[in-house]
């Protein structure tokens, strides 16, 4: 139990993709403009990473690790992450033609968002986890991505109304911003279980 | 690693396997999932279904569904629509997951209740200009003859009075009775 824990908090904060590890920056830095596409896009990302995360778990170790072609990793992983987000392009689309209009262009631009490949590659590379602890790390991670994007959506929403000198206007005071909430979360390090 | 036969055939045929079972997949389910319409045209029906329909021009665009596509095409404001009113913002912005914006009513008049208009028969010379201009059809009459509003159909949208030469429709609150 106490390592489930640990997994959900190490990918939630401590660890977090974005702020730790520096992965998916790209829709941190272009969705965060306004907080309800920042909100859709948290919602889609966590989707995605649990489901490819569980699928490419299971690739990797029933068939990959079997076979010996660990090298084939990279190559299988983004054709399942590719596969994923058409499959969940069409879902959406489907569902709510509303939310795939407000989406735009952001929901195929989840296939080359690093945090998905970067999770599974990272759940591959030790063959430490099991099925229910993938999961919980896939989850975490959608979750902390969702965290993170959200608040600092939240953040760059009041910048717009600040004072900014002009050097620093635009996406130069976000980036300063995305750094000063990196510092920040590296005070959960401290957390252990 | 050296190099062996075994798995240049094995890669061969993982890749083969995966890339065949997750293509059969998205085609498979993007038949399942068409639609006729494009996701685009089932938008701007759910936002015109929003709108008030009175087709009035008051948001600068030349009827509701004109809006609509330009809100699901060129991310117009949500705020513009004056017979809807702040509820009719509330409701696109729900339904649009975005923020509701207070009314956009610059130079127009906004009314608290609906209203309708009325023609004043003593001074109509039947020129027929209002109902040219009524987008609804609520005006009958002829040439010459004394035209009426019927007042079940008609929408308020005020479309009708810049063209009335002799200035005789007025602005009333719209009475409560039904068409049988």
């Amino acid at each position: 139990m106490k390592q489930y824990i640990s997994i959900i908090i190490s990918a939630m904060l401590t660890n977090n993709f974005v702020l730790s590890k520096f992965l998916g920056l790209c829709p941190l830095f272009g969705v965060s403009k306004q907080l309800a596409s920042a909100k859709n896009m948290a919602y889609a990302t966590l989707l995605i990473l649990t489901i490819t995360s569980f699928i490419c778990y299971v690739i990797n170790y029933y068939i990959l690790l079997n076979l010996d072609l660990i090298f084939l990793q990279t190559i299988v992983f983004i054709t399942v992450i590719a596969g994923s987000v058409q499959l969940l392009e069409l879902l959406i689309k489907s569902l709510s033609p509303i939310l795939y209009q407000v989406l735009g262009i952001y929901l195929p631009l989840i296939t080359t968002n690093c945090a998905v490949l970067g999770l599974a590659l990272i759940i591959s590379r030790d063959t430490q986890y099991n099925l229910l602890e993938v999961l919980l790390y896939g989850i975490s991670t959608g979750i902390g991505f969702g965290l993170v994007l959200i608040l600092f959506a939240g953040i760059r929403e009041k910048l717009e109304h600040n004072d900014i000198p002009e050097a620093f206007k635009g996406t130069s005071i976000s980036m300063i911003t995305a750094g000063i909430m990196a510092v920040g979360f590296m005070g959960f390090t401290g957390i252990n279980f | 690693m050296t190099f062996d036969i075994y798995t240049l055939i094995y890669s061969i045929i993982t890749i083969f396997f995966i890339t065949l079972i997750i293509s059969a997949a998205v085609t498979i389910f993007q038949n399942k999932f068409a639609s006729n319409n494009s996701a685009e045209d089932e938008a701007i029906k759910q936002v015109n279904s929003l709108l008030p329909q009175t087709q009035c021009a008051q948001c600068d665009y030349p009827g509701c569904t004109p809006y609509a596509t330009a809100i699901i095409k060129e991310n117009a404001p949500i705020n513009k629509c004056i017979p809807g009113g702040q509820d009719t913002i509330k409701e696109l912005a729900n339904l649009l997951n975005t923020d509701e914006l207070p009314l956009n009513s610059k130079d127009k008049q906004v009314y608290e209740k609906p209203m309708i208009v009325k023609i004043q028969e003593d001074s109509c010379i039947g020129c027929t200009k209002c109902i040219a201009a009524c987008p609804v059809d609520a005006i009958i009459g002829a040439p010459k003859q004394m035209h009426a509003i019927i007042s079940d159909y008609c929408t308020g949208c005020m479309l009708c009075i810049p063209p009335c030469p002799m200035d005789c429709i007025e602005i009333i609150e719209k009475p409560n009775h039904q068409i049988i």
